[in-house]
């Protein structure tokens, strides 16, 4: 039953989806690529770049996009795009009425000590999966991966100016 | 009526105008809820970011959902939320429809050749970033290194992870306060 193991996905990735959207990548990538193929590393990777060019966060367009490929019908994007969604709607209208109670909890904090530096872990995770022979073809990867690298790093170049410049060099080298 | 469809265009812009999600809505949103139609003053603004990070899902998401919440409940939060999440919907879902029939055009798949790797470094930069801002130092930096090799090496599943960070951090701050 593949629109049941898409909402349950979703709702994990909504359930445990901490420390924003790039931290999110590898719970993603987890669930949808690893524990059930619905799509590739090159097609997730492209979802990847499709989503800092469009609007909206990764986690929705996500959402959408395999809900879509893994089901070819819009009902898997509404189901995916919805589960996603459904773990905030149920924590924050719990926690809504005990709003400022919730930010100063010191459990909420001592919990935060631990998952910041482990996002950092989670993000380096996605970078790490997709560092692979799907997306690193040649040695011409290799540099514009560390071109790419060092422009967003140290010049501080738009990611989307970084994709359009990329792609522009794709047409250049292949 | 009035103002759910005054909320809903609200985030429905919002949504439409952010690329790249999440943190370069903040702004958009705290113009257009604060200073524009003054729905929330700003001191609740700031706390209610804070709630929404420390919860977990879609950044985006969630501050839609306490600001339709203070606006109008239930139904504020639901439509708040449909509105900053239809728009990039409606467009992922167009390129769902269509990328397959063009992701084979040559020169497309030229550009895709070159951009995989530039979208891994732009995953890349922010391990970097983050560490940084949330001062990883030497005695840290055991922590995200155990949980990138657990997830990449060994495949676990990144919800271990996460759970294993809460409650290693639940532990940890127990025990400094009894011990201080």
């Amino acid at each position: 039953m593949i629109y049941l193991q898409l909402f349950i996905s979703y709702f994990k990735i909504g359930l445990f989806g901490f420390g924003g959207g790039y931290a999110m990548l590898s719970l993603i990538q987890h669930e949808v690529v690893e524990q059930y193929g619905w799509i590739s590393q090159q097609e997730f990777t492209d979802i990847v770049a499709i989503s800092q060019m469009t609007p909206g966060p990764i986690g929705i367009n996500s959402a959408t996009y395999i809900g879509y490929s893994a089901t070819n019908n819009i009902l898997g994007s509404f189901i995916a795009t919805f589960a996603v969604c459904l773990p905030s709607f149920i924590i924050l209208l719990i926690i809504a009425g005990a709003f400022v109670k919730f930010r100063t909890n010191r459990y909420v904090d001592d919990a935060f000590k631990g998952l910041r530096p482990a996002t950092v872990g989670l993000i380096a995770s996605a970078a790490l999966l997709l560092m692979n022979p799907e997306n690193f073809i040649d040695h011409k990867s290799i540099i514009i991966f560390i071109a790419a690298f060092v422009l967003t790093m140290f010049y501080k170049v738009h990611p989307i100016l970084m994709i359009i410049l990329a792609g522009i060099s794709g047409l250049l080298l292949y | 009526m009035k103002q759910y469809w005054e909320i809903f265009v609200a985030f429905a812009k919002i949504g439409t105008f952010t690329i790249g999600g999440g943190y370069a809505m903040i702004p958009l949103i705290e113009k257009e809820v604060v200073d524009r139609k003054k729905w929330i003053s700003r001191s609740d603004f700031v706390d209610m970011i804070a709630v929404s990070q420390s919860a977990p899902g879609i950044l985006a998401v969630n501050i839609s959902i306490l600001t339709g919440y203070k606006l109008k409940k239930n139904k504020g939060s639901v439509v708040a939320s449909l509105g900053s999440t239809l728009p990039s919907f409606l467009i992922i879902l167009l390129i769902a429809l269509f990328f397959r029939q063009f992701e084979h055009i040559e020169w497309i798949q030229k550009m895709f050749k070159a951009i995989r790797p530039a979208v891994v470094a732009l995953i890349a930069v922010p391990v970097f970033t983050t560490a940084k801002a949330i001062g990883i130092n030497i005695k840290t930096v055991v922590i995200p290194v155990i949980a990138a090799l657990l997830i990449w090496f060994w495949g676990i599943s990144p919800v271990y992870i996460i759970l294993a960070a809460a409650i290693g951090g639940l532990i940890y701050g127990y025990f400094h306060r009894k011990y201080q």
